[in-house]
C-alpha cells in the first residue's frame, strides 16, 4: 500500500469535480444557517456524522470489493433527495473518468460499463482507492474528510470566510473524523455476511429537504 | 404481557388482516397483552381499522415493545394510535427499544398512521419500523417524532426506517438525535433547532408507470421521488402541530 498513491486521491487538487459542489453549504449559508467558522464546524460535524459515516462506509465497502451494484442500490435508498442522488452520480462519473486515467485498471473499467450514467461517488471512490492499492480505511478516511472539505471550501467563497478560520475547523473535527473513519471500516467488514443492511442509515432531514430547494434556485454558485 | 423483568417491560401485539371474500377485512389475528392493545374500531372507509391504545405508560427505559401487522393479499387495513406516544426515562439505564413490522402482500392495502412519539426528557428510545412490500401492494405510512415535551429538553432518541418493495430497499434512513447522540445533531446541517421531524412514506404501483415530480413544500419541508415506486415527504417544524400540517398539506397533493 502506498501512502503517496492516498495523498493524490484525497488532493483537492485531483480533477473530480468536487469543487462545483458545496455539500448543502450554500443553501445553509442562504438560508441563515452558516454564519461563520462556528457555524460552519456545527454543519460540517452534523454532515460527517451523517452523509460523512455513510459515504464513508460505502466507500470502505467498495475498497473492500463488496458488489458495486448493491453499493449503489444501498446509496440510492439512503439518499431520499433525487437531486443529492443525481448529485452524487455526475460526482461518481467524473471521478471514475479520473481515476480510470490515473489507475488503469479492470474493476474500473467493469464499473464504467456497468454504469453508463454514473455509480454514487462513494461507491466509485472506493473502487479507485482499490485500484490505487489503498484499503478500505483509506477510502473511509477520503470519504469522510470530503464530506466536510467540500463545505469549508464552498464557505469560504460564499461567506469570504477567512480561509485560516475554515482550515481550522477542518482541523478540530479529525479526531471525530478518524472515529467515522474507524467506524464506517467496522460496517463495511459486516456486508459480505449481513449484506448492506449492515452500512449504516445515519441522515440529515435538513441536507436532503434544503438539496431539493438548491436544485430548484435558477442561480446559483455551486451545483449541490 | 409477555412478562416485566428486572430490566423493563417485554410486549408483543400483532395484527393479521385478511380478504374476507365479500370485498371486506378480517382481522383473523389482533392480540397484544400488557403495554399494546390493538382494538377494532368502526371503519368509515373500506377495509378494517385498527387503534392501538397504550394500556400502560411508555414504553421506559429497558422495556422493549414490537408491534407487527400483517396484511394478506387483497386485505385493507387502517392502523392508528389513540394518543401520542410518550418515551419516559426508567428505573434503568438502558436503552428502551419498540420495533415495528409491517408485511403488506400484493393488492393489500395499509395506512399506518400512529400519532406522534414524543421523547421526554432524559429518555433513551431507540425505534425501529421495517416494512417489507409485495411489488403490486401499497402503503400510506406516516412517522412523527417530537423532541421532548413544550419547554423541556429532548431525550435521546434514535429512529430507522426502512421500506423494502419486492426484496428491493427503496428507503433506509436513521435519525438520532438527543443528548449523546453524535455531534451537530442539532445544527444547521440535521435540525437545526427544530423540535418536530416527520416522514410521510406512499407507496403505489403506479408510481413505477407516473413517477411523481419533486416538490419543495415550504421552509422545512419536500416531496420526493425515491429509487422505486414510492413518495416521501420529509418534514421539519417547530412543533408538533406545524409538522402535522404540513404532511397533512403534502398527503393531499398525493391524491
Amino acid at each position: 500500500m502506498s501512502r503517496a498513491a492516498l495523498l493524490v486521491l484525497a488532493d483537492g487538487r485531483f480533477p473530480a469535480g468536487g469543487h462545483a459542489h458545496s455539500g448543502g453549504a450554500e443553501a445553509a449559508v442562504k438560508a441563515g444557517r452558516i454564519t461563520g467558522a462556528a457555524s460552519l464546524e456545527d454543519f460540517c460535524r452534523g454532515r460527517l456524522h451523517t452523509a460523512g459515516l455513510v459515504a464513508a462506509a460505502l466507500a470502505a465497502a467498495a475498497a473492500l470489493g463488496a458488489d458495486p451494484a448493491g453499493l449503489d442500490a444501498a446509496a440510492d435508498a439512503r439518499t431520499p433527495s433525487p437531486a443529492l442522488r443525481a448529485a452524487a452520480r455526475r460526482l461518481g462519473r467524473q471521478l471514475l473518468r479520473a481515476a480510470r486515467a490515473t489507475w488503469p485498471s479492470p474493476g474500473l473499467d467493469a464499473v464504467a460499463r456497468q454504469f453508463p450514467k454514473g455509480a454514487h461517488q462513494p461507491v466509485v471512490l472506493g473502487l479507485a482507492a482499490r485500484a490505487a492499492g489503498l484499503g478500505p480505511g483509506d477510502a473511509a478516511h477520503c470519504a469522510a474528510y470530503e464530506s466536510v472539505s467540500g463545505p469549508a471550501t464552498a464557505t469560504v467563497r460564499l461567506l469570504s470566510l477567512d480561509p485560516f478560520d475554515a482550515t481550522g475547523v477542518l482541523a478540530r473535527l479529525a479526531p471525530e473524523l478518524d472515529r467515522v473513519a474507524d467506524s464506517a471500516v467496522e460496517a463495511a467488514r459486516r456486508v459480505a455476511d449481513e449484506g448492506t443492511d449492515a452500512l449504516p442509515a445515519a441522515s440529515a432531514p435538513l441536507l436532503e429537504v434544503m438539496a431539493e430547494a438548491h436544485a430548484a434556485w435558477p442561480v446559483r454558485l455551486f451545483a449541490s | 404481557m409477555d412478562g416485566v423483568t428486572v430490566t423493563g417491560v417485554r410486549g408483543h401485539a400483532r395484527i393479521v388482516a385478511r380478504a374476507d371474500g365479500r370485498g371486506g377485512t378480517a382481522l383473523p389475528v389482533l392480540d397484544g397483552e400488557g403495554p399494546l392493545a390493538p382494538r377494532r374500531t368502526r371503519s368509515t372507509g373500506p377495509g378494517a381499522k385498527v387503534m392501538v391504545v397504550g394500556a400502560m405508560s411508555g414504553p421506559l427505559g429497558g422495556d422493549r415493545f414490537t408491534l407487527s401487522a400483517r396484511l394478506e393479499e387483497g386485505a385493507r387495513l387502517h392502523v392508528g394510535s389513540a394518543a401520542a406516544t410518550l418515551a419516559l426515562p426508567g428505573q434503568t439505564k438502558d436503552a428502551a427499544r419498540y420495533d415495528v413490522r409491517l408485511d403488506v402482500a400484493d393488492g393489500a392495502e395499509l395506512h399506518w398512521l400512529p400519532e406522534q412519539l414524543i421523547a421526554a426528557e432524559g429518555s433513551d428510545l431507540y425505534v425501529t419500523t421495517r416494512a417489507e412490500l409485495a411489488a403490486g401492494a401499497r402503503l400510506v405510512l406516516r412517522e412523527e417524532q417530537v423532541l421532548g415535551r413544550t419547554g423541556e429538553q429532548p431525550g435521546r432518541l434514535t429512529s430507522r426506517l426502512t421500506v423494502r418493495i419486492a426484496g428491493r430497499t427503496v428507503l433506509d434512513q436513521e435519525l438520532s438525535c438527543g443528548p449523546g447522540a453524535p455531534g451537530g445533531w442539532d445544527g444547521p446541517a440535521v435540525l437545526a433547532g427544530y423540535r418536530a421531524v416527520g416522514q410521510l412514506v406512499v407507496v403505489r404501483p403506479r408510481f413505477a408507470r407516473s413517477p411523481v415530480p419533486a416538490q419543495v413544500l415550504g421552509e422545512g419541508a419536500a416531496l420526493v421521488p425515491l429509487a422505486g415506486p414510492a413518495v416521501l415527504v420529509s418534514a421539519v417544524a417547530p412543533d408538533a402541530l406545524r409538522l402535522r400540517r404540513l404532511l397533512d398539506e403534502a398527503s393531499a397533493r398525493l391524491d
